[in-house]
């Protein structure tokens, strides 16, 4: 398309204009977490670190950051297992209902959090009595790691199945001629092909989860607080408002290297944030 | 998965032991790997997420029990009478999907552009870049950016001095304050990143020479952009208003942070829940979840799940 460059060039002033609305806000925060006031108020009052002292001294972030680091790593680790059996299934085999059950690991993802969270509060506040099994989930670490694996399949799926469409069918039959297994196959060729979609998928999966908050909210109990959790917690109190925004900072600077390993792992745009 | 512990009992590469045995078996009867791999997601999902569903559904149909504040197993279809004839109600549930919409328009007038100038007009070495600008701010904490944009709109109080208000106040003068603006502007905020990305796909599958050849044959760009590139990016552009509508839809934390007294079903929903009212806040559930079928339904209809 030959578009003129006054057209060229307008997109190019709106693009950044994109990015300049995108890196705004963060800015802000990174400047907030260096002033001396308390309050969101601008412009700043003057330049300090105390805030940055104060964050790294008090234990209740380190504790959040601690736990969410917990649950989002064994969510993470479910989600791997469970995404990538189901990339297998859909990828390899046809069959009867496949339409349903790729709807199905959309569906937790698609409908709104607080659903979600409606649904497992009310779920897991239940005495489930089926004969053989009597049981409570009850509240705790263990609900929020099962609510966040169940939102993170999709993204492990994703990720997967992205790289075993592209992986060629005559690399498995290569490798049966070649007189290898099904299991020595799996381990000398499917798995050195997937492992870096497997990073990549369990990376963003550990994002999705490290920042869910609505869920979480109505899912976890007594004695479990994600930093989510402790930021809402704090930013309705106005003196701890600038370690809120030093927290941010940090979890900003964190993600860098790793949204930048995750892009580059992943096969294509499309999985690479879901 | 069972490979993987085959393979763990299994002595040595060469051996032709158990797992070579396994293998054979799994060549033989291919309903045995599918079964294998499928059953264990398949069970989680219908487990924990649509037995949780179903059993939300059943819930609306219960009865609270006013003293305890616990759903009893009484059955009363007064919840959904509440929920779905209480004129109030009807409104926050019209409300929620206007600023959905509205969301979804907005990312759509911003993205639309942006990933048209990233893929066919930036230098090829300069995309990449470009991709990971627009998806680093997704990692950046939705609580934070949410206070961030909080800053930006505060009017500030009439009272102080000036300099007490937020970023926009105090640079430029004017703000729209807390309501239905900012709380579009936030929430388009911060799910742009999901319909940038998706168009980007869309457009990156497009060769330019078929943007070429309809300037080759006389096409204007406005030509060119509605008879080659809408057909190409219709998928991409639905799929990323899955993201920007449900996610707009069922939000009930940015309406706190900057909608001012705009409250969407989110909050309707939780507050109930908080109340407490289980069988209430479940019969409330019941309209998000329609109206995300219908909007799945219908943009499946447009191939979206094809570019998701």
């Amino acid at each position: 398309m030959n578009l003129s460059p006054i057209a060229q060039w307008a997109l190019r002033i709106f693009t950044w204009l994109g990015l300049a609305f995108l890196y705004l806000p963060l800015v802000v925060v990174v400047i907030l977490s260096f002033n001396s006031a308390t309050s969101l108020s601008w412009p700043p009052r003057g330049f300090t670190l105390d805030w940055w002292s104060k964050a790294w001294e008090a234990d209740g972030p380190r504790e959040a950051f601690i736990t969410s680091i917990k649950v989002a790593a064994v969510a993470t680790a479910i989600a791997l297992v469970l995404g990538t059996l189901a990339a297998f299934a859909l990828q390899r085999y046809r069959f009867f209902g496949k339409t349903s059950i790729s709807f199905l690991l959309i569906l937790p993802i698609a409908l709104p959090g607080i659903v979600t969270a409606v649904a497992l509060q009310n779920s897991f506040s239940r005495r489930i009595d089926l004969g053989i099994f009597d049981f409570q989930v009850g509240f705790g670490f263990h609900s929020v790691v099962i609510a966040h694996a169940t939102f993170c399949v999709v993204i492990a799926y994703n990720n997967v199945v992205a790289r075993l469409r592209r992986m060629s069918p005559n690399l498995l039959e290569a490798s049966a001629d070649l007189g290898a297994g099904g299991v020595q196959t799996f381990r000398l060729v499917t798995f050195p092909l997937i492992r870096s979609a497997l990073l990549a998928g369990g990376i963003l999966a550990f994002a999705l989860s490290f920042d869910e908050i609505v869920v979480t909210t109505f899912t976890s109990g007594p004695g479990v607080e994600t930093l989510p959790q402790w930021i809402l917690n704090n930013l309705t109190r106005p003196n701890n408002v600038p370690l809120v925004t030093v927290v941010a900072t940090v979890v900003m600077l964190l993600s860098i290297p790793l949204a930048w390993l995750a892009q580059r792992l992943s096969d294509d745009a499309r999985a690479s944030y879901l | 998965m069972s490979s993987v512990a085959a393979d763990a009992s299994s002595p040595g590469p060469a051996s032709a032991g158990p797992g070579r045995r396994l293998g054979r078996t799994f060549t033989r009867h291919p309903w045995l790997g599918l079964v294998s791999t499928v059953t264990a997601p398949v069970a989680w999902l219908l487990v924990v997420y649509i037995g949780a569903l179903a059993l939300l559904v059943v819930t609306a149909f219960f009865k609270l029990d006013e003293a305890s504040q616990k759903p009893t197993s009484e059955f009363t279809l007064g919840n959904l009478d509440t929920a779905f004839t209480t004129s109030t109600f009807i409104w926050t549930v019209v409300r929620s999907v206007g600023v959905a919409l509205a969301v979804t328009v907005l990312c759509l007038v911003i993205a639309l552009p942006m990933a048209f100038y990233i893929s066919k007009v930036a230098k090829p070495w300069a995309r990449r870049g470009f991709v990971v600008a627009v998806i680093l701010p997704l990692w950046a904490g939705y609580l934070v950016k949410g206070y961030a944009w909080r800053a930006m709109f505060s009017p500030g109080s009439k009272f102080a001095a000036s300099g007490s208000g937020g970023v926009l106040q105090s640079t430029i003068g004017w703000t729209p304050g807390f309501g239905k603006a900012a709380l579009v502007i936030t929430l388009a905020y911060q799910w742009l990143p999901y319909m940038v990305l998706p168009i980007y796909a869309g457009l990156d599958r497009l060769p330019s020479s078929l943007l070429d050849a309809s300037a080759d044959l006389g096409g204007r760009p406005l030509r060119t952009f509605r008879s080659v590139v809408t057909p190409t990016i219709v998928p991409a552009i639905a799929a990323g208003s899955i993201f920007t509508f449900s996610l707009s839809l069922g939000d009930y934390i940015m309406p706190n942070i900057v909608g001012g007294t705009t409250q969407l079903i989110g909050n309707l929903i939780a507050r109930t829940l908080l109340a407490p009212n289980q069988p209430l806040a479940a019969a409330f559930t019941l309209w998000p979840i329609l109206i995300i079928v219908v909007y799945l339904v219908s943009m499946s209809k447009l191939h979206a799940f094809e570019d998701l």
